[in-house]
């Protein structure tokens, strides 16, 4: 489904992924993990296609097409989809308004006839059901004056309604209580299944007591310098990051 | 060389037509008319007229709109009479939305058109200036009639007074709520030359009574139109106003548009001012807060595009304690627009206790749009709570990539926080239909449906 190869990418002429190698196949859940600045936010940024950063050099195939040549909107069309760490808030701009614009947005890009006011309706309420949120937010301004959680909630909610092929979680747990980890976690379980996938970008070990990856990678300094299966994030909420970090520097297979 | 000459030439000839001509009917319409009690106060005016002249860009209030150059172009003139060939049935295809329910005053190139216009309200008389000046409101008249003139010292100011006469006298009973908003046109009828036109408005709003007023201005056939335009607004005791104003005249329009406030006693007045197209465009607004306790809201949304150029000039003048002013302009400028913002507050030494809120926020969509923004407080009392702001940037790109990363196109994506960008202005406007209008007019604008 996503094949990255030797991808190499920079902000202000700074290298930040140095020969990134990933393959993600449907009904795969992935974890990116790795110390503050080893460039996992990077990756999901460059995947997402945001322009800050350049890509100087490697591939991104994502079924058969070469992403890194779409707009982010085509990107969305095509199936990727990013919560965001930090949602924007946008005032004047309604959560109803905004997710009924991108969710037929996406549709005419798939050749899809946009959803009228009541098969819309019915299916929002349906999706916010599964993330415990409430109506109200939906004729708030987007995200403004969400709480932490609501936020991240709201992301998912964005989600369930754009349902998209690979999910991008980018340290969607940061600033999250326990009890909103949860919720957003079962949120994303449930809109697993056979044909999506999803890459979690995170710091610290919890969240993946909940969604639990197939395969954890280590990122460090641009490449991923490590991958094994779930047992090696409890390996590194254990010994932390310093092992990979020192097993690289001193030129060894960590 | 030889060329050059011809039309600096020609451009002082037709100086001359427009001045002269203005100057031709002035004493024209000083023999028809005879002397009145408006007499002395047009004489003044155009005293100060033939003295100052149309500002230039060295007046100081001036610096960045400049008409005088307008007045090189040839301009007809006729404040004296109706001499437009303006119809009932031009003025159908023109009404604002919700009409049927409102009353609605029209001006013909500054001209007040009787028969075109509707009064639905008891609450509500219209009456030429000159009669009010003469039956029991002439000491309404008399009082508050060209107060104005402290506030815009200058000759373009001067000029409209010059004609005081032709004005009309809008006058809103005590303790009435008028249920229909106030509609006022003025219509510019430029389909055979261009037009200098100058309306003329003196409304009461007595004690506790309630008012609505919506102006709009617009501009028939494809000569150019100048609209200069002065509206004194005396509030009472427990009155309420609105007045809103939209700007969505042709780009061969102009307009010097001055809005004056005298809040005598402790009262409430709301404006919006919209403006989306015209030529030069600059809006004068006065709040002078005479009274104890009176409060004030001044917003106003300007999106331009073309090389469209608004002015707004904002004055609150706080004379006496516990008043409370709140503005916010925001301004969108696109192309080879420009945009300029002078907020003016000041608080007298006796204005103890004022609150005064200002804040203008800009976003420029084009490397050739340009904005000048200036907020200038004067403060003479020591216990007072005054703030003011202003901001220029683009559009936020981190807001955009976040609706862009959610499927919605790069074009679609800016339409929407343009229009989530105005909204805390239009929410302001709050007659329903009018609100709707301006809604629409924006939304075709950034082909948001």
């Amino acid at each position: 489904m996503l094949s990255i190869r030797n991808l190499h990418a920079a902000i202000d002429g700074k290298a930040i992924l140095k020969g990134i190698n990933l393959d993600i196949r449907p009904g795969e859940v992935h974890a990116i993990m790795g110390p503050n600045g080893s460039g996992k936010s990077t990756l999901a940024a460059v995947l997402s296609g945001r322009a800050d950063f350049e890509v100087t050099d490697g591939t991104v195939d994502f079924l058969g097409k070469n992403i890194l040549e779409l707009s982010p909107e085509d990107r969305a069309g095509e199936g990727i989809f990013l919560a965001f760490q930090y949602p924007v808030e946008i005032p004047g701009l309604t959560t109803t308004n905004f997710i009924k614009t991108a969710v037929n947005e996406v549709r005419k890009y798939r050749g899809e006839a946009p959803l009228d006011a009541v098969q819309f309706l019915k299916i929002m309420k349906e999706k916010m059901a599964l993330m415990n949120m409430d109506q109200s937010l939906l004729s708030r301004p987007l995200n403004e004056g969400f709480s932490g959680g609501e936020k991240k909630r709201n992301e998912i909610f964005q989600m369930a309604m754009l349902q998209p092929k690979l999910a991008i979680l980018d340290e969607t747990d940061s600033g999250l209580d326990i009890d909103a980890i949860r919720t957003v976690s079962n949120g994303v379980n449930t809109l697993r299944n056979k044909e999506n996938a999803v890459l979690v970008v995170t710091h610290y070990q919890r969240l993946l007591d909940y969604i639990v990856p197939d395969f954890v990678h280590v990122l460090y300094n641009g490449r991923i310098v490590k991958s094994g299966t779930k047992e090696l994030a409890f390996v590194l909420e254990e010994r932390g990051y310093d092992f990979i970090k020192n097993a690289v520097n001193e030129g060894q297979e960590a | 060389m030889l060329l050059t000459k011809d039309r600096k030439l020609k451009s002082k000839i037709n100086t001359m037509n427009t001045i002269e001509n203005i100057k031709e009917q002035y004493q024209q319409l000083q023999s028809a008319n005879g002397s009145s009690a408006l007499t002395s106060i047009e004489q003044k005016a155009f005293t100060a007229f033939s003295n100052m002249g149309i500002p230039t860009v060295k007046h100081e209030e001036w610096k960045y709109t400049r008409i005088s150059s307008l007045f090189n172009k040839d301009f007809q003139f006729a404040p004296g009479r109706l001499a437009s060939s303006f119809s009932k049935s031009d003025f159908d295809a023109l009404h604002l939305p919700g009409f049927e329910n409102a009353n609605e005053i029209v001006f013909v190139n500054g001209v007040y058109n009787e028969a075109l216009s509707l009064i639905r309200s008891a609450a509500i008389s219209v009456i030429t200036l000159e009669e009010a000046s003469k039956n029991e409101h002439s000491t309404i008249v008399s009082t508050h009639l060209g107060h104005s003139s402290q506030y815009n010292k200058d000759g373009i100011h001067a000029l409209n007074t010059a004609f005081v006469k032709e004005g009309i006298f809008l006058h809103v009973a005590k303790g009435k709520v008028t249920e229909h908003p106030v509609y006022i046109y003025h219509v510019t009828d430029a389909r055979v030359s261009n037009i200098l036109s100058q309306p003329r408005t003196l409304v009461y709003v007595g004690e506790a009574a309630q008012v609505q007023l919506v102006e709009t201005f617009i501009t028939l056939g494809n000569s150019e139109s100048f609209t200069n335009q002065v509206m004194e607004v005396v509030v009472e005791q427990d009155a309420v106003v609105e007045n809103y104003i939209i700007q969505n005249d042709a780009a061969h329009s102009h307009h010097v548009t001055t809005t004056h406030f005298r809040q005598i006693g402790k009262s409430v007045v709301h404006t919006v001012t919209i403006t989306l197209n015209g030529g030069i465009v600059r809006n004068n607004l006065d709040m002078v807060m005479e009274a104890d306790r009176c409060e004030a809201n001044l917003f106003g949304l300007y999106f331009l595009k073309g090389t469209t150029h608004v002015d707004n000039h904002t004055i609150v003048d706080n004379v006496n304690p516990n008043c409370l002013s709140n503005e916010l302009y925001k301004g969108i400028i696109n192309d080879q627009g420009t945009a300029v913002f002078n907020g003016k507050i000041y608080v007298r030494q006796k204005a103890q206790k004022t609150n005064a809120f200002q804040s203008n926020k800009n976003i420029l969509l084009s490397d050739h749009a340009t904005v000048n923004t200036k907020p200038q407080l004067e403060i003479f009392a020591d216990d007072v709570k005054c703030s003011h702001g202003c901001t220029v940037g683009q559009l936020d790109e981190e807001g955009l990539f976040y609706l862009r990363s959610r499927g919605i196109s790069f074009d679609k994506a800016r339409s929407l926080l343009i229009h989530a960008f105005a909204k805390d202005v239009l929410e302001h406007i709050k007659p329903v239909a009018i609100r709707a209008y301006v809604e629409q007019l924006i939304c075709e604008r950034l082909e948001l449906n």
